[in-house]
């Protein structure tokens, strides 16, 4: 691995306290600071940024944000992943890791009437630290999880949430889920704002239908998580400052190609979420797959995040 | 008091102007997205300032009883829209720790869960407060707030990918009105301000409000003029102040009465609900007592020469200027 991003060096290191396994692929890990300071407060929905096996990998934080004593993630176990879930699953009471300050990238609105909380297994993660925000604030908030027979850790906390402005259905079927889902789709109030978690067929599918009813996109919001494996794009050039000319194949990044090449970028998400691995571009259109930059930045073709984003063109100059 | 370095060893600085947060850096000023880490120590020609987000100064209980009286006249000075309670709740918590950590020897904060205990021996007062419980602190947690730190308050919400004042206590206002700002978006508040959508300084500012993650600090200053020491020069006391900018022209004391406003904006991205904090400092010193330090001199007399006529007009210094450009070069030939 290169020299740790900027997020990681200015972050936290946390020593694990408590190791809780809900089963074989899904354990819940408690973590304090490991120089015993308090732990910052955070954003509901936020993610950790943790350096773990040979990368980093995102964990959505699951309290609820206010003066936490400890950060609590979950992690599934993915053993066709890149390593990082194997890693976590490895830790134990006094491991210490690397990890970024908390970052909020999933936050609610403040305004919102209700918050409409989708869940897809283990996607929980996020939606369970919102709907503990809305049990402390008194806010409105109905929440749909669905899981796997046997997968479904943080159903029995969600449930000790609900109460009079906080609804929870915990589902173990498609069917019924998307019957639920429909229900609220159809019944929520104006101003309500939903926001989805899960794995990319299952946001394709809630944000699918949330659009059939006429939800505006203003008040859809998903955090993807999982990598939504982009198609692998047309083969392009990148020309730097110094006159260096590196191309970039078909399935291969920007940024790995300049890795590839010995120039490092700094760089975390490498999802096009984070913003870390941002090039100017000096001539060229860019091809943008990102999340991170605005519309109005995109159509200024001034900056290219380089972990997904592609050329328009056969060349692109870039500095960094 | 602290010696000025160089030719000026000998001559000491007057009272109060060590810790001035002097805010022209070079001879020549226009608008940039002049932001720049919180705390970061800053040097002047009369010493420093900078390390501290909120600033205790020995104007602090004047400053205080002014607000209150500001605020019992004219309730509009703070807003909060509803939605904003955990944002201001996330406001309040934040300076109070702040304080507390700054000033350990006047401030203190004890918190244990959602309840906290806050002493601040400057007002010889303490007071237990829930987070969340809008009536467990004196006026809710915006207000009282106000009544614990010298700074205006601005709470921007987040969404719609944009920042709305939907908050605030804001006595001390040069030139603009709280009860009007308030429900807009940051971008049609800064709409009046010339060249800046040109050159793109507030739009930038606002992309760098937008992506500011949660516990980040920032600051930024900006500078007018206000004649004699008047703090609350907003729209809504016009009548009290505006006469004043024709009439100091025909006044011999001029440079004792003209003000140099500096506002030191810190920019906080709150811990909790993400919203954005607005801490607006002002600071106000006559022009007679800045130009003792000979190095402010010369700066304030190459940046007012220089200035363009339109940026001029809008800090509404356009009318002075001739006047303060002979006085700081040292050729006053108004009559006395």
């Amino acid at each position: 691995m290169t020299a740790l991003p900027p997020a990681l060096r200015d972050g936290l290191d946390l020593m694990v306290t408590e190791v809780c396994r809900y089963s074989e692929r899904l354990v819940s890990l408690r973590m304090r600071a490991a120089d015993e300071r308090p732990l910052p407060s955070y954003v509901p929905g936020s993610h950790l940024a943790v350096a773990c096996g040979d990368g980093i990998n995102a964990y959505s934080l699951t309290g609820s944000g206010l003066y936490p004593e400890r950060y609590a993630v979950s992690v599934r176990l993915d053993a066709a992943g890149a390593g990082g879930s194997v890693a976590m699953h490895r830790l134990r009471p006094g491991d210490v890791l690397r990890s970024s300050r908390p970052r909020s990238q999933f936050a609610p609105v403040a305004q919102a009437r209700r918050h409409l909380l989708l869940a897809g297994g283990i996607g929980v993660t996020p939606i369970l630290s919102h709907a503990r925000a809305a049990h402390e604030w008194g806010t409105s908030a109905d929440v749909l999880y669905v899981h796997r027979p046997g997968e479904g850790i943080h159903a029995a906390e969600l449930r000790e949430l609900a109460g009079p402005q906080l609804s929870v259905a915990c589902l173990t079927s498609r069917e019924a889920f998307g019957r639920a889902l429909r229900g609220r789709l159809a019944g929520s109030p104006l101003g309500t704002h939903l926001y989805a978690c899960g794995p990319e067929p299952f946001m394709e599918a809630v944000l699918r239908a949330a659009r059939e009813h006429g939800w505006p996109e203003g008040r859809l919001h998903a955090e993807s998580f999982g990598a939504a494996s982009l198609d692998p794009g047309e083969p392009f050039g990148v020309k730097l400052p110094d006159g260096t000319r590196i191309p970039v194949p078909a399935g291969v990044s920007l940024l790995e190609a300049l890795e590839s090449a010995g120039r490092a970028v700094p760089n975390m998400c490498r999802q096009g979420v984070c913003g870390q691995c941002a090039l100017t571009v000096t001539a060229g259109r860019p091809l943008h797959r990102d999340h991170y930059l605005t519309e109005a930045e995109k159509e200024e073709n001034r900056l290219i995040m380089s972990c997904v984003s592609r050329s328009l063109d056969r060349e692109l100059e870039v500095r960094p | 008091m602290t010696a000025v370095t160089g030719a000026d060893a000998a001559r000491p600085v007057p009272e109060g102007l060590e810790r001035f947060p002097f805010p022209l850096t070079e001879d020549a000023y226009r608008y940039s997205t002049n932001v720049e880490p919180a705390r970061k120590p800053v040097r002047t020609a009369a010493g420093g300032w900078g390390t501290r987000i909120i600033d205790i100064d020995g104007h602090y209980d004047g400053e205080l009883r002014e607000r209150a009286a500001i605020l019992q006249r004219d309730p509009s000075r703070m807003a909060l829209a509803p939605h904003m309670g955990p944002a201001a709740w996330d406001a309040l918590m934040y300076c109070l720790e702040c304080l507390a950590r700054e000033y350990p020897d006047r401030m203190g904060l004890v918190r244990e869960g959602r309840r906290f205990a806050w002493s601040n021996r400057l007002q010889d007062l303490r007071v237990d407060g829930v987070i969340g419980d809008d009536d467990s602190v004196p006026g809710g947690p915006l207000t009282f707030l106000a009544g614990q730190i010298q700074e205006d308050i601005a709470l921007l919400d987040k969404r719609e990918g944009a920042l709305w004042l939907d908050g605030g206590v804001v006595t001390f206002a040069s030139n603009w009105s709280m009860a009007f700002d308030v429900g807009m978006r940051f971008l049609e508040i800064h709409g009046p301000v010339p060249r800046v959508h040109e050159e793109r300084v507030i739009t930038r500012a606002h992309d760098f409000l937008m992506r500011m993650q949660p516990g980040e600090a920032y600051r930024r200053t900006n500078w007018s003029m206000t004649v004699d020491r008047r703090l609350d020069v907003s729209t809504e006391t016009y009548p009290e102040w505006g006469s004043s900018r024709t009439e100091v022209l025909e006044d011999p004391r001029l440079p004792q009465r003209l003000h140099l406003r500096v506002e030191v904006q810190h920019l906080i991205a709150l811990p909790h609900t993400g919203a954005v904090l607005f801490l607006i400092r002002t600071y106000l010193e006559p022009f007679e007592r800045l130009a003792q330090i000979p190095q402010w001199r010369a700066r304030l007399h190459a940046v007012l020469s220089e200035l363009p006529q339109d940026m001029a007009d809008y800090k509404g210094l356009a009318r002075y200027r001739p006047r303060l450009v002979q006085w700081l070069a040292g050729e006053d030939t108004v009559r006395r």
